[in-house]
């Protein structure tokens, strides 16, 4: 496995370190990333075993196509040396941190990603790097937390810990993540990486679910956390252009050739200004068909 | 390599597998309790005898209980237990997996 820095990133499932019946079947539901955690799920006495078990789990089982992140121990903890230099053995593709806060914290993990590198004949570079956004603190340094690295794959925020920081607590309408969630997403843009949405851990709230997801879908995200397996489609049909979306895609790449042509960067299609921005956002909503498989190679939409 | 307490790990949950590891002097001696045990307790065994083996454990009493692990959970079970029983668990011994 190696490092990927562009991919379909809808879907990011946690999965509990210690539990092998869970991440022996994590592969099959088709997460875009699965993300094994040694930290929060994994219960203090349990922290040396879910790290033999992850290790071994990464270097046998078939995850499919998912990309393979790790949530390591913070590194405030006893843990973190040990759980940065098992994984970097062990060939992850991401190392995650937990509870950033500076630009120093990712350097720090470059560093003993790269002494692990050194000591186990690793390529350098070969291992990405994510950062969870988890305080007020790490929401106001989150656009140098951003490029701190070229291997930062993605920042994440992290709802349940923000809002405890922020002596509040997670509402249904989310008014308390504002903030937090624009924050992180515009340091993601700007520094050109990956923005990876709270999880929503009340399964019975389909609606409520959805609302979020629509929502952070609007704002710009790439993905969302997941903690349940049944969340994989429904956010699949949030971020998937529809077919009439692929379309008007495609007719926009059609009208700007057309416009080209005849020397122009400006066209009118249907009466609305077709110009750069449009055009991006059209080749945008065609990668993302053809990654989800919605369209052929020609462009062609596959019916289901 | 000394085993200076007896040491557990694993848990009894469905794919997991509990291993307890207790002093020794006659060898590996395992006593494996498995639904599976007639088509895999040979399988089960071999797993745990040559993870220890491949830690420096040549005499140990070890007692599993299989809820239908996989080998990568045995042998991460088999050498966490054994890294606890000889109290070496700040140093995971990856090389052994």
């Amino acid at each position: 496995m190696t490092y990927t820095k562009k991919r379909l990133r809808r879907t990011m499932m946690f999965v509990p370190g210690n539990n092998p019946a869970m991440i022996k079947d994590a592969g099959i539901y088709g997460a875009d990333s699965i993300m094994l955690d040694l930290e929060d799920s994994v219960s203090l006495p349990q922290k040396d075993a879910a790290r033999l078990l992850v290790y071994e789990a990464v270097k046998t089982v078939d995850f499919g196509n998912s990309e393979i992140v790790v949530r390591v121990n913070g590194q405030d903890t006893p843990y973190y040396d040990q759980d940065v230099r098992a994984m970097v053995k062990a060939g992850v593709d991401v190392i995650r941190l937990p509870k950033t806060e500076t630009a120093d914290m990712i350097h720090k993990l470059i560093k003993d990603m790269e002494a692990a590198e050194d000591e186990f004949g690793v390529k350098k570079g070969s291992i990405g790097v994510m950062a969870a956004i988890e305080s007020a603190k790490g929401v106001l340094n989150a656009p140098e937390i951003a490029v701190s690295t070229p291997l930062m794959m993605g920042m994440a925020v992290s709802g349940e810990d923000y809002t405890s920081d922020m002596h509040t607590h997670r509402y249904p309408d989310g008014r308390e993540m504002e903030f937090a969630r624009n924050m992180v997403l515009h340091a993601c843009r700007a520094a050109d990486i990956y923005a990876f949405d709270s999880v929503f851990s009340d399964m019975n709230d389909t609606e409520g679910f959805y609302r979020e997801t629509n929502y952070i879908h609007e704002l710009g995200y790439d993905g969302k956390s997941l903690v349940n397996p049944r969340q994989i489609p429904m956010v699949n049909k949030v971020f998937n252009p529809t077919k009439a979306q692929i379309e008007q895609a495609k007719n926009v790449q059609n009208a700007i050739r057309e416009a080209r042509a005849k020397g122009s960067g400006v066209i009118s299609m249907n009466g609305k200004m077709v110009d750069k921005p449009v055009v991006e956002r059209a080749d945008r909503v065609l990668s993302i068909a053809k990654a989800s498989n919605l369209i052929d190679e020609e462009g062609n939409y596959i019916e289901k | 390599m000394e085993i200076k307490t007896t040491a557990v790990a694993g848990t009894l949950e469905s794919s997991d597998i509990q291993i307890m590891i207790s002093k020794g002097s006659n060898g590996i001696e395992i006593d494996l309790d498995s639904e599976v045990k007639k088509a895999y307790g040979d399988q089960i065994n071999g797993v745990i005898e040559s993870t220890l083996k491949d830690f420096g454990l040549t005499d140990a009493k070890v007692k599993a209980v299989d809820k239908g692990a996989l080998d990568c959970v045995i042998k991460a079970r088999t050498l966490a237990a054994a890294q606890r029983a000889t109290e070496t668990t700040d140093q995971p011994a990856l090389e052994v997996l």
